[in-house]
């Protein structure tokens, strides 16, 4: 055992710190929080303060409910995700394993050219993707989103499993191979559960980003049917006037999700860790 | 009949050559060792033999069968690796009864051969233990039972002992032993260390660059070696080599002499200054410098030998072997 895990004065420092690095991370989300359930004066007189019986009014969430389909546009997201997301592991995942395992001509430069995509941002080519989305009648449909978040999260995912899969134990595949298992079941069966952590890993830097992304939405998928949740919320933030009770309530609400997912993958990235163990 | 034949097998990996030539046959039943220091292609030749690698030529046959373009499942080999590979997610049943399930087999086959594997290799009361929780030994026996299960024409070992420690190593080497024994079928293991190969094998296969540099029954290695090479490389402590100058007039070749035949005489021909000495209680392994030879000296019983000391070594002269420059053996 670690000595400095023992020493009293070590555990208070490590877990001052850790504790008052929660704080900061989670004092955005807090005051979110409270000044979601405020009316609109108790907001800009005091921010910080916590709702009261005065302060208190379900005000931002009621017009969130009747203004625009709220829970549509949480169900775009949400599948927007959930399906980008899979494709991007399976699809990351599947070019991983080859460029790792399988020796061919170009895996090199193939590596390479995948790779590529993590320094060249997706959006310097917006207006192209626009002109295509436009000529495949993809405009307007979640299609668009889903297909241009795959591909905005492939090359991390390539880069970043393959080198994963490297650490596979080549015993073990083989192992496979004289037991007879199929490349697709050595490949889903024994090699997909020892890089989950790194799976996990890849989905959690890819889901913030699609699940908060403005960007695309606006361009790709505006209308009312296909709006996304951050969209969605847009209508509360005007020119002139901003209805900050919606607002608020609107990302409050928006933020649960997330948590869930997370919680879901990153005990997902523990539990990987520490049963891992080949030998 | 024959249970494995290789016919000038030879593998390249770009501009390699790491496997020249090979050619041998291993006899139904036949425990046989590959053994050569690392880098020599033994693991290479082995995963040829099972099909993880394809030669680059030659011909390879199993059980009378051309198997080079049959896939590893189809061979009808099992192999336990040095990393024991068992299956993480999957328990010791699971981890012995996939390949079976993958041959479709009927299920009261399959639990009839896990039941024997088991009970062979002690291995009932851990069958719903996952790898995880399970000692090294244990998974090595794991290891070997997925292989025992398959009932193969040919088991292939790939140094399964290394990541044991020494007592269990030495354990398992009598199990392997003892199921060669209980099951009477064709064996290729492959090892670096010399004591596994001559304590298991019936024939032992020296391979040295890729190349075969003599094949042979142990004892047949040991006392009539082809070659510097495999004179140096089978006995522990190995083979002295001394240039033949030292104890003649004149001479070019290299003379061999085994640390157990060199005995303390006062009017031997080799002058020796102890430098080391390793006292085991049965024996007494003795460094010295022949001028500037190391030679060490095997000798039986216990000596107050101290460092530093003068002392001559004698031999006699049928013991001793004789190579000419390029390491052949002379006779």
């Amino acid at each position: 055992m670690n000595k400095a895990r023992h020493n009293p004065l070590n555990m208070v420092a490590m877990h001052g710190a850790l504790i008052l690095y929660t704080l900061i991370a989670l004092f955005p989300v807090f005051v979110i929080l409270i000044n979601s359930f405020k009316s609109r004066r108790a907001i800009f007189r005091e921010p910080l303060a916590l709702p009261n019986a005065d302060s208190f009014s379900m005000i931002g969430y009621e017009t969130v409910m009747k203004q625009g389909d709220f829970f549509l546009y949480f169900q775009n997201s949400m599948i927007v995700t959930v399906a980008s997301l899979s494709f991007i592991l399976l699809f990351g995942a599947m070019a991983a394993y080859a460029l790792s395992e399988y020796q061919f001509k170009g895996n090199l430069i193939m590596g390479l050219y995948l790779a590529l995509g993590i320094m060249i941002p997706i959006r310097i080519g917006t207006v192209a993707i626009l002109e295509m989305m436009v000529a495949t009648g993809l405009v307007n449909s979640l299609w668009a989103l889903i297909l241009v978040y795959t591909a905005q999260g492939l090359p991390l995912a390539v880069f970043i499993l393959s080198e994963f899969m490297r650490q596979v134990s080549d015993d073990l595949k083989n192992a496979g191979r004289i037991d007879g298992l199929s490349e697709y079941t050595i490949f889903f069966r024994l090699v997909l559960p020892l890089v989950r952590p790194a799976m996990a890993t890849v989905a959690v830097f890819n889901m913030i980003p699609i699940w908060n992304d403005l960007w695309f939405p606006l361009i790709l998928a505006p209308a009312e049917e296909t709006k996304t949740l951050t969209l969605g919320s847009q209508v509360f933030i005007g020119q002139f006037v901003t209805d900050w009770n919606a607002v608020l309530s609107a990302l409050s609400m928006a933020i649960l999700p997330v948590l869930v997912l997370y919680v879901i993958f990153s005990r997902q990235l523990i539990r990987g860790i520490t049963s891992g163990a080949v030998k | 009949m024959t249970a494995l034949t290789l016919n000038n097998v030879n593998k390249s990996f770009g501009n390699v050559h790491v496997l020249k030539d090979i050619t041998l046959e291993v006899e139904e039943g036949e425990f046989v060792v590959f053994v050569g220091p690392s880098g020599c292609g033994k693991s290479t030749l082995l995963r040829v033999i099972a099909g993880l690698e394809d030669a680059s030529s030659g011909e390879i046959n199993i059980g009378g069968q051309q198997v080079n373009l049959v896939p590893p499942s189809k061979r009808g080999i099992a192999m336990v690796f040095q990393s024991y590979a068992l299956y993480p997610h999957l328990s010791v049943r699971g981890n012995m009864t996939l390949a079976l399930k993958q041959e479709k087999q009927p299920k009261s086959e399959i639990e009839g051969r896990v039941a024997k594997a088991s009970r062979m290799l002690n291995l009932e009361p851990y069958l719903d233990r996952y790898p995880s929780e399970l000692s090294g030994g244990q998974r090595q026996r794991v290891a070997i039972g997925r292989a025992i299960v398959r009932e193969p024409k040919l088991f292939l070992f790939d140094e399964p002992l290394s990541n044991l420690d020494a007592a269990l190593r030495m354990n398992t080497r009598i199990e392997i032993a003892n199921l060669h024994r209980a099951l009477d079928a064709s064996m290729i293991y492959v090892t670096h260390d010399q004591t596994e190969a001559m304590t298991l094998a019936d024939k032992i296969v020296v391979l040295r660059d890729g190349r075969v540099e003599q094949i042979g029954s142990p004892m047949e290695l040991y006392n009539n070696p082809a070659n510097q090479f495999v004179a140096g490389f089978l006995g522990s402590p190995s083979m002295n080599f001394l240039p033949e100058a030292l104890v003649q007039e004149s001479g070019q070749n290299t003379i061999g002499i085994r640390p157990e035949d060199l005995f303390l005489s006062d009017d031997g021909p080799l002058a020796a200054r102890v430098s080391h000495v390793e006292k085991l209680g049965g024996d007494t392994n003795v460094i010295a410098k022949v001028q500037d030879h190391d030679v060490t000296a095997r000798l039986f019983g216990q000596h107050a030998i101290a460092e530093g000391q003068e002392l001559r070594f004698g031999y006699a002269s049928e013991k001793a072997y004789r190579f000419d420059e390029a390491g052949q053996r002379l006779a």
